[in-house]
């Protein structure tokens, strides 16, 4: 290991690599252009990653939604075509069996109304929601709070409008918060504007009001549209979703192989598939990548092995005036490790630089495409381990190139 | 210093072999300056790869400096003629990208020396052979004379026992081949064994022995004028 501190090996490195420039240049350029490569791809996959995490950013994606249709097979005396709804009595039989699944569940009321301001009006969705809706779906607010237990226990008549819907019924100075729109010729107080989700958004513009609210204005009793189910963490939500539709089932006389009596879309299957597409890309990323800083190494070991076909004289020379075939082998191993290194090093400098680019280019502003593509230091460490590593095998093959022909062979050339 | 005793070398050339050198025997003295003289293909330079343990015999005894030269690796090879040989080639042999100076002071290098402290010493050689002011070009910046003086230099710097010159006159024109005939003579008059290998009589006459090979036998061995001189 001496030789590796000794300023004179690195002199005599220094001379055959100056000798030379262009094969130097090209020896780096194939190695550097893997590594790069390999930076850029892994730091672009991971702001594409980071990307969707943005767009499901404000949504539990761990997500069911369930409700109902009509039944497509008779059952228990029933018809087939028959419609029900869902109801409370179902939310507290969830609630109890799956306990241990059920993070978060929303039960929602929801309908089309207009909806007044002194002169201004518009036609909105009007929802009857839970203050739990806010965790599974997050509302960003600008001015004033979302519903919260007291107006649902209160059936209070209080909403939340979007942003939009402040814009299009209020007039431009008009502070909105305690003012009083009219839904379905009942006037509601504000509370709350919420900025409009620039992510994924089942709702748009909604006056939400107190679930309770909704039941009576609306005559629903214990009827519900429809529901949000939000599961814990580690559930496997494929598989709750079916136990719950087992349940919801029974509960309302459906045949359990019905497929058409509920609807119900799961957001954690829907996600699951775009991660898979993010894991295959990572894969494909890892493979060019490294494919193509192999291909790299090879072609530093190909052109030394040219450099030392080329310089076999000079080897002859130096064996002829007393250099051992271990110093030989040193010198060319050590120059293939010397040339990958530093490409190596200029190669995480670049895709650094480019990364840089194009999170600037790409990953600014709301609409974002990649967002903080960034690569992690153990991995650049690794690839860069490898490449070193990779870098001393191949410079064996010339190494052991160079001390196998006689030096009387090599001074003959 | 050198004895060789019935030294036998072929070459394989597809199944037959082609036999070189056919029983020579040669003893040299320390501080001898003895020429080697044959047409191409009488087998001298296969004797100087021998002696200079650039290439290994197949049959007969070689001691160099009363050591008994057998099944060497390269790496004893390597540093014996670090230590007791110095080189000479017809083309010179120069490593191209190395000025004058850093070509000199190679042997040093692979010798373990300091950086600093060979330079010094390599400085001193170019200087003995004249060549102080040139010390920072380039090969290629040399005449043949100037650079067949650096080889002699590089081959000098690690004071070897023996050097061994093939041809070293080859390459270049007569005025040179006189200069460079005087250096080989000046190292030999300070004790150095020179071995030159030669097809001119006239480089051959200003040695002091010389021996004729043909077809890989020695034909004659004698003393010269200039030996009888002395």
């Amino acid at each position: 290991m001496k030789f590796l501190f000794d300023s004179d090996t690195w002199q005599e490195i220094y001379g055959s690599i100056r000798k030379n420039k262009i094969r130097t240049l090209i020896t780096i350029i194939g190695v550097l252009w893997g590594i790069f490569l390999l930076i850029v791809l892994l730091g672009a996959a991971r702001g594409m990653e980071n990307g969707f995490n943005k767009l499901f950013g404000n949504f539990a994606t761990n997500s069911v939604f369930v409700w109902t249709q009509s039944t497509d097979i008779p059952f228990k005396g029933f018809q087939k075509g028959r419609r029900f709804n869902l109801n409370t009595n179902d939310i507290k039989a969830l609630k109890s069996e799956y306990s241990k699944e059920i993070k978060f569940l929303a039960p929602r009321n929801q309908t089309n109304n207009l909806v007044i301001h002194n002169f201004k009006s518009g036609n909105f969705k009007v929802s009857g929601d839970y203050p739990v809706l806010d965790k599974i779906q997050k509302k960003k607010l600008i001015y004033g709070r979302f519903l919260n237990v007291n107006d649902i226990i209160s059936n209070s008549k209080v909403t939340a409008i979007s942003e939009d819907m402040y814009k299009q019924l209020f007039d431009k100075d008009v502070f909105p918060i305690g003012e009083y729109i009219k839904i379905n010729a009942i006037n509601y107080k504000v509370i709350g504007i919420y900025e409009p989700s620039n992510t994924i958004d089942i709702d748009g513009d909604t006056a939400y009001i107190p679930f309770t609210t909704f039941k009576k204005v609306y005559n629903k009793a214990n009827k519900i549209d429809w529901m949000m189910i939000t599961a814990h963490e580690g559930t496997d939500i494929t598989q709750m979703e079916k136990d719950i539709l087992r349940t919801l089932k029974s509960l309302h006389k459906v045949h359990p192989d019905d497929k058409r009596a509920f609807g119900s879309a799961n957001l954690g299957e829907n996600i699951g598939k775009i991660t898979g597409f993010l894991i295959g890309m990572q894969f494909l990323t890892w493979f060019v990548g490294l494919a193509t800083l192999i291909a790299g190494v090879f072609a530093i070991g190909n052109i030394l092995l040219i450099t030392v076909k080329e310089r076999t004289k000079e080897i002859g020379i130096r064996r002829a005036i007393g250099a051992t075939p271990k110093s030989i082998r040193q010198q060319v191993i050590l120059e293939s490790v010397f040339l990958t290194t530093i490409a190596g090093m200029l190669g995480v400098v670049f895709g650094a630089l480019v990364l840089f680019f194009i999170d600037r280019a790409l990953g600014v502003g709301p609409d974002a495409v990649l967002i903080n593509p960034t690569v992690n230091i153990p991995i650049i460490m690794i690839a860069f381990v490898t490449l070193v590593v990779l870098g001393t095998l191949i410079g064996i093959i010339p190494a052991h190139m160079a001390t196998v022909v006689k030096p009387i062979e090599a001074l003959r050339e | 210093m050198i004895k060789i005793e019935k030294l036998h070398k072929s070459y394989p050339i597809g199944k037959d072999a082609l036999h070189v050198l056919k029983g020579i025997n040669l003893h040299i003295k320390e501080g001898e300056f003895v020429s080697i003289m044959g047409s191409s293909g009488s087998g001298k330079s296969t004797l100087l790869n021998i002696v200079g343990l650039l290439d290994e015999h197949d049959e007969g005894d070689y001691f160099l400096n009363g050591q008994l030269i057998k099944n060497l690796n390269e790496k004893k090879a390597a540093i014996l003629r670090n230590k007791f040989l110095g080189f000479v080639f017809q083309s010179f042999n120069l490593i191209s990208y190395k000025t004058a100076l850093e070509n000199v002071a190679l042997p040093l290098y692979y010798k373990g020396m300091k950086r600093k402290e060979r330079l010094i010493v390599a400085m001193d050689y170019l200087d003995k052979v004249g060549l102080k002011d040139w010390a920072n070009h380039l090969p290629n910046e040399l005449s043949g004379g100037q650079k067949q003086r650096v080889a002699i230099a590089r081959a000098l710097v690690t004071k070897p026992k023996v050097v061994l010159a093939d041809e070293p006159t080859g390459a270049l024109d007569s005025t040179t081949s006189d200069a460079v005939m005087d250096l080989l003579k000046d190292i030999n008059n300070e004790g150095m064994t020179v071995f030159v290998i030669t097809h001119e009589e006239e480089i051959a006459a200003q040695t002091s022995r010389i021996v004729r090979l043909k077809d890989g036998v020695i034909i004659s061995d004698e003393l010269t004028k200039v030996a009888k001189a002395i």
